[in-house]
């Protein structure tokens, strides 16, 4: 062979392998972000799969007994057969019931009433503490069609609730609501406010540099340490209630500054030169300038950063916990300085319970603060696309 | 309290539409400095600014505890006050005057009031825990803290905490799931990006991107519910069926929970920094004959280097604060050793530990919260830093 032919095989083969190198590398680069795919589709299928089935709620048809008896001792409202299955959180509230409607006084109606969470447990075929002479009771039920599985309603209607089976999200939502309300009038108008300054204002000094430093700084402070904040100052210091709402919206407010600072500065500094340099032209001062012209240019930009913000502040557990906003709150809240809980700090706490049927009410709450947080950067996402100017 | 300063807000919004209307009515007919409006904030600042002054700082006293500004001079002296204000603010309205000048720096100063605020929070968060913390290394001595193997604050009493608060394990623990989150999102995050960048097209990416961006947007309460439930026995089956033995706390679960959590601030940033890196350079290396992934090991990544380097260190600091995924994923006992599948606690799941138990608020184990705070601070802190100064030192030079 000459040694051209060997030479050219040579080459072959070093190509093939560069050529192999080539493949496996962008191999590799494909299986990770099928990996980072497939951990996303996992974790919603797993969540959606644990949660759907706390949507529907066992009830049985039973007679239920108005009278002076059973308002005295409201287990005697219903036959004593039913008592290891009916909730005996909802026989509890009969009592107050007949005292609102005393038109049900001395009847027995047929009704359906909420099972307890181990017949819920049971129906769905999940594990449960059901004694077998209970499943063949309930067996018997369903043939006669005197337990159903229906919509759960008490989970949206209902605060906080020992048994698992009345449990519901009401008071964390309300106590989210309370949150970020607080966070929003605090953060929104101080985060503008010195996004406006160091973008229009600042003179390049000591000061502008520092405090730019340490808004990046705050940015990437953990968020528990913002929780140490809230303890020590607003709460020992400046005597705020703790566990209120007040608290937990000033400290997610401080958390959510440097976010709407950022956003709101990247908004300002898209707004052309020209537009500024055409109203000083017209003799606009530099506040009118901004007030008039720049600031509304900028507000689609503004709320996008805002609404994200406040996503993340949505679901922020950790520093909210330091201050107290994990306690046993089955009552909604009514103002900003009563004790509250919120969303995130409701799943904690009944992610650590041990009953079992908790588990799936905790897959549910974050099934409801995911489509939560998912709408708000949607709304964000359509507002800067729908708002959105070219320059 | 509230109701005064509702009420004082309402006057103030009355009165100011009546001075508007008062300044317009005079101005039609001779030539005034500023434009009606600014006469009305004028007198309308010189209104409130007085009274709120006075509220600011009887408040301050208040908080500091030197002297208790009763309501019984307060709310007579905020009249008083107001009136004057008023007063002062209506008789200074005159065309010469400029309102226009005076209102913007009133706006002016507080703008830089709002903006100095960042500033007390940073103060307020270092002031707070230092303070607090200096309480702690009164108890327990700085060297201890550092150099101890036992954490053991449950049982310390308020005499005896020799031995008790030496942090090693409880960083160890720390330090461990966070190298197990970094080695599961580094590599996929920069290849990721690198996909993305290099090789998927448009639509691909376009997709991609905000999809993996939803990782970066569940709450993290969220991430440590599904760690607890469902990767910790899955680990432990596994460890199982290869014959070796995982507590269900073990520090591989948050540490690969962590780790998917961290996936997309890695690969964003790096997909920002690897498309920054300019086009030329990519065609030059391609024109010598070089295959894709040739240009890219050797051209671009380097290139993008400080940028993919600072981005990792972010979530570095990221995996070192993160709470919630610990909490209820990893265990409450300081552990040290070197088997990931054993439990181990974290420095925010004992600072988390240690302020919700019903402790007074100035016992050790309180107050140990406050030193691990401290070191979690600096610590991010000096990541933070660094990664700036990475940005800054290597950037300019493919440029």
């Amino acid at each position: 062979m000459s040694k051209q032919v060997l030479a050219n095989m040579k080459t072959n083969k070093r190509l093939r392998k560069r050529y192999r190198k080539e493949k496996l590398f962008k191999g590799s680069a494909i299986f990770a972000l099928s990996l980072a795919a497939a951990f996303l589709v996992f974790f919603f299928y797993n969540i959606i799969n644990q949660g759907y089935s706390a949507l529907v709620q066992a009830q049985i048809l039973v007679d239920v007994q108005y009278n002076e008896a059973s308002h005295k001792s409201y287990r005697k409202a219903i036959d004593k057969s039913y008592r290891k299955i009916v909730s005996r959180g909802w026989l509890r509230t009969l009592p107050i019931y007949m005292e609102d409607h005393p038109e049900v006084m001395n009847t027995v109606r047929n009704e359906w009433v909420v099972a307890t969470a181990d017949v819920d447990q049971y129906l769905k075929g999940k594990s449960n503490r059901l004694k077998d002479k209970q499943k063949r009771q309930i067996d018997k039920l369903q043939e006669e069609g005197k337990v159903k599985l229906s919509f759960n309603s008490n989970f949206f209607t209902n605060g906080d609730s020992k048994m698992a089976e009345l449990a519901g999200i009401k008071s964390a939502l309300v106590g989210s609501i309370y949150v970020l309300i607080v966070t929003l009038l605090v953060a929104l108008p101080i985060g503008v406010m010195t996004a406006i300054y160091l973008e229009e204002f600042a003179p390049d000094n000591r000061l502008t540099q520092v405090i730019e430093v340490n808004i990046n700084n705050l940015a990437a402070i953990p968020s528990i340490l913002f929780g140490l904040l809230g303890l020590a100052i607003f709460i020992n210091f400046f005597g705020v209630p703790r566990s209120s709402a007040l608290v937990g919206g000033l400290t997610l407010a401080l958390m959510t500054l440097p976010v709407i600072i950022i956003t709101t500065r990247a908004a300002l500094r898209a707004v052309p030169h020209t537009i500024r340099e055409a109203a000083y032209g017209l003799g606009a001062s530099k506040w009118q300038t901004v007030w008039h012209h720049t600031l509304p240019l900028a507000l689609p930009g503004i709320l996008t950063g805002s609404i994200i913000g406040l996503a993340q502040a949505m679901g922020e557990t950790a520093p909210l916990l330091i201050i107290g906003m994990m306690a046993y709150i089955p009552d909604t809240p009514t103002g900003f300085t009563e004790v509250a809980t919120v969303l995130p700090a409701q799943i904690f706490t009944w992610a650590g319970e041990s009953i079992r049927a908790y588990e799936e009410r905790t897959a549910a709450a974050i099934l409801v603060l995911l489509s939560l947080l998912l709408s708000m950067n949607s709304l964000a996402v359509w507002l800067r696309k729908r708002f959105e100017t070219r320059w | 309290m509230v109701n005064s300063i509702l009420i004082l807000s309402l006057m103030s919004v009355i009165s100011g539409f009546f001075i508007l209307q008062h300044v317009k009515k005079k101005s039609l007919n001779s030539r005034w400095h500023s434009l009606p409006a600014y006469y009305a904030w004028f007198a309308v600042l010189w209104m409130v600014v007085p009274a709120l002054c006075l509220f600011f700082f009887s408040s301050v006293l208040h908080l500091l505890h030197l002297y208790d500004v009763g309501a019984s001079f307060l709310i007579p002296s905020t009249i008083l006050l107001t009136l004057w204000g008023t007063w002062r603010g209506l008789k200074q309205i005159n065309p010469e005057l400029k309102a226009r000048e005076s209102v913007e720096k009133v706006i002016r100063v507080s703008l830089v009031l709002a903006a100095s605020i960042s500033i007390l929070t940073t103060i307020g968060i270092v002031l707070a825990i230092i303070f607090e913390a200096m309480q702690f290394f009164h108890i327990v001595s700085v060297w201890e803290f550092i150099t101890g193997t036992h954490w053991a604050p449950d049982d310390a009493t308020d005499g005896n905490t020799q031995g008790m608060f030496g942090s090693i394990p409880v960083f160890a623990g720390t330090f461990m799931i966070t190298i197990i989150a970094m080695c599961v999102a580094v590599p996929i995050g920069i290849l990721s990006a690198v996909y993305m960048s290099e090789y998927a097209s448009e639509k691909v990416r376009n997709t991609a991107k905000p999809a993996l961006e939803i990782l970066a947007g569940v709450p993290t309460v969220v991430y440590g519910f599904f760690a607890a439930i469902t990767v910790s026995p899955l680990v432990v089956k596994f460890a199982d069926a290869v014959g070796l033995h995982a507590d269900y706390t073990n520090a591989l679960t948050p540490g690969i929970v962590m780790g998917i959590m961290i996936i997309p601030f890695i690969s964003s940033l790096s997909d920002d920094v690897i498309r920054a890196v300019p086009r030329s350079l990519r065609d030059a290396s391609l024109a010598l004959g070089t295959t894709m992934s040739e240009t890219i090991v050797r051209i671009v990544l380097p290139a993008a280097l400080p940028g993919i380097i600072a981005a990792c260190l972010l979530g570095i600091s990221r995996a070192l604060g993160e709470t919630m995924i610990v909490v209820m994923a990893a265990g409450l006992r300081p552990n040290l050793t070197w088997n990931p599948l054993e439990g181990m606690t974290t420095v925010t799941v004992r600072i988390v530990d240690a302020l919700t138990g019903d402790q007074a608020f100035d016992s050790p184990e309180t107050l140990s919260a406050f030193g691990l705070g401290l070191v979690l601070l600096i610590i991010t802190l000096m990541l933070n830093v660094l990664s700036i100064y990475v940005i800054r030192r290597f950037r300019s030079q493919y440029e």
